[in-house]
């Protein structure tokens, strides 16, 4: 059986790879997970330079999810290029690098910079809700949103995956400005803008007060968005949001997705991503599937 | 360290007053590499609770390869494994963090509230280590009810302080170690920040050293996620920006390198 997917030229193993942010650049869950089952690791947001990220409480559950308000805590790209690409490189895996910046000269920099590296594609963050400035910015407004993709391509030596927000009130007019943008691809869902009161101290639950929801909650939402995305553009789709096991992931790839990304679900059992690789060739056995291709996108 | 992902045995559940429950697992990977002052994520199984629960070793026995988590019921997580029973399962994640580094050094073991617990296993490390029990003095503050104290006694010379009064010294542990007058070269500690920021002004007014155990709401639990940083001294190692992950870098850390 057949289960790689090539996305702009890149050929992935097996479509299943972790959301940005859940996963650091790997090290953590390699004691728990063979990095090389996956198709790919896509690090955690890495700027120009250090970002301290948000004051705690960070984190907090929710009713089938959770929110998070990290603020893309990060070392900086002279870091991350001396420890988590060589990091990376030990393994049979593709290297994702996810980029955040506050301005596009902030996204340049990191994106020239990776142009000498050997990584395999770079995601475009334009849809951090979390960081005031920058991020999100960039993210809900289509004008913005075609300019920060075209800017980075022009510098770009790697393919770009843009990453989206579900917080527009059309996603797929997003996707359609990154298209014409350049984009060789597009992720969604990063997260939605959601907020928790602590009642008992009658104030936020994230110091931050508002916060990312993911996690199961926010399928139904985000496989509606990647069908609705699947229609509007012909670049391929990295489908996330929710995905805990492979019924979830195969969800997205009827979809329409080529590619699937395990995020919050490595919180609640830290082997999540070998299990939907696992789990997704157990589904073509016994369907018969001899190629994953047959599945993308299978459910119009 | 290895960390483990194992499906324990509930070898048995008591509440030890009202609302704090004495939970013991059969976990045997976990038990062979825990110390003290680490903890382990506790699953939950209702998945659509997601997030684990840090809980601290109270015991660690590497002989029965179980672990014991003495813990208060604060949420559904913990009131989900409150309901266990002999025979069950659990999912735990760990060791986890990095524990005590204990000294052959005259000991403060401090614990307060739900911090108390972790202490019990660092005295009895401390003791097995070849102390003398006159040298670990343990300072324990309640609300009321002295959960463990007869178990802490097998350790050390225990001090008690009760926020009613009803036992021990009125008050909180630093006034239980002026009241008593009590002397060490070293402190371990435990509990609620006001109380860890008392006991890090203590020792530095003392000129001894401090390792404090610091909570935070926390989503990974192996420091991948950057949920539960504290600020520190110096710059840390993974991200440069001097904020320690409480989970990866601590939960011990010793006082002088975090703010509080």
């Amino acid at each position: 059986m057949n289960t790689s997917v090539t996305l702009a030229g890149v050929t992935f193993k097996n479509p299943v790879m972790e959301c940005s942010g859940t996963f650091g650049s790997g090290m953590e869950y390699s004691e728990f997970v063979d990095l090389n089952r996956l198709g790919a690791v896509v690090t955690k947001g890495v700027a120009n330079v250090p970002w301290a990220g948000n004051p705690t409480p960070r984190v907090v559950e929710t009713p089938s999810g959770m929110l998070n308000a990290i603020g893309l805590q990060n070392p900086g790209i002279d870091v991350f290029c001396e420890r988590d690409i060589p990091f990376l490189k030990q393994y049979d895996t593709k290297i994702i690098v996810n980029v955040c910046g506050k301005s596009t000269e902030d996204y340049i920099e990191v994106v020239e910079r990776l142009a000498q590296e050997k990584v395999d594609m770079l995601e475009i963050n334009i849809s951090c809700p979390n960081v005031k400035e920058g991020g999100i910015a960039f993210g809900q407004n289509p004008k913005a949103a075609f300019d920060i993709t075209q800017a980075v391509k022009k510098v770009a030596k790697q393919p770009v995956i843009m990453k989206l927000s579900p917080n527009v009130t059309d996603i797929t007019e997003m996707a359609r400005a990154v298209e014409m943008g350049g984009a060789d691809a597009v992720s969604l869902i990063n997260t939605i803008t959601g907020m928790k009161i602590d009642i008992n101290r009658r104030t936020f639950a994230l110091a931050n007060k508002t916060g990312g929801m993911s996690g199961p909650c926010v399928r139904p939402v985000a496989v509606r968005m990647v069908y609705q995305v699947a229609q509007a553009v012909k670049i391929p789709i990295i489908g996330m949001g929710g995905i805990t096991c492979a019924s979830d992931a195969l969800e997205f790839i009827l979809a329409g997705a080529s590619a699937v990304a395990v995020g919050t679900a490595n919180f609640a059992n830290p082997n999540a991503t070998v299990e939907v690789v696992e789990g997704i060739e157990a589904y073509m056995e016994k369907y018969g599937v001899s190629d994953i291709k047959e599945l993308i996108g299978a459910v119009r | 360290m290895a960390k483990f992902q194992e499906v324990g045995t509930v070898v048995s559940q008591n509440s030890l007053c009202d609302g704090i429950y004495d939970l013991v697992i059969r976990a045997q990977k976990i038990a062979s590499e825990a110390k003290a002052g680490q903890f382990v994520s506790v699953y939950c199984k209702d998945a659509s609770h997601l997030l684990p629960r840090p809980i601290s070793l109270c015991d660690i026995d590497k002989n029965s390869g179980t672990v014991r988590l003495v813990y208060r019921v604060v949420g559904y997580g913990t009131d989900e494994f409150s309901r266990l029973a002999s025979g069950d399962s659990i999912r735990l994640v760990g060791p986890l963090g990095n524990g005590y580094s204990l000294k052959n050094k005259r000991a403060f073991v401090i614990g307060g509230g739900i911090g108390i617990p972790p202490m019990l296993q660092t005295a009895k490390e401390l003791l097995a280590g070849g102390m003398a029990k006159d040298d670990i003095q343990i300072v324990l503050g309640y609300r009321d009810y002295c959960f463990l104290k007869e178990e802490f006694e097998r350790y050390g010379v225990v001090t008690v302080a009760t926020e009613d009064g009803s036992a021990g010294t009125k008050g909180n542990v630093i006034d239980a170690i002026r009241a008593c007058n009590l002397k060490a070269d070293i402190l371990y500690a435990c509990g609620p920040t006001p109380m860890l920021r008392a006991l890090k002004a203590y020792a530095s007014d003392n000129d001894i050293e401090a390792y404090l155990s610091l909570e935070e709401r926390m989503a990974c639990g192996i420091g991948a996620c950057l949920g539960c940083v504290c600020k520190s001294k110096d710059v840390d190692d993974h991200s440069h920006v001097n904020n320690k992950r409480v989970c990866a870098d601590g939960p011990v850390f010793n006082a002088q390198d975090i703010e509080l």
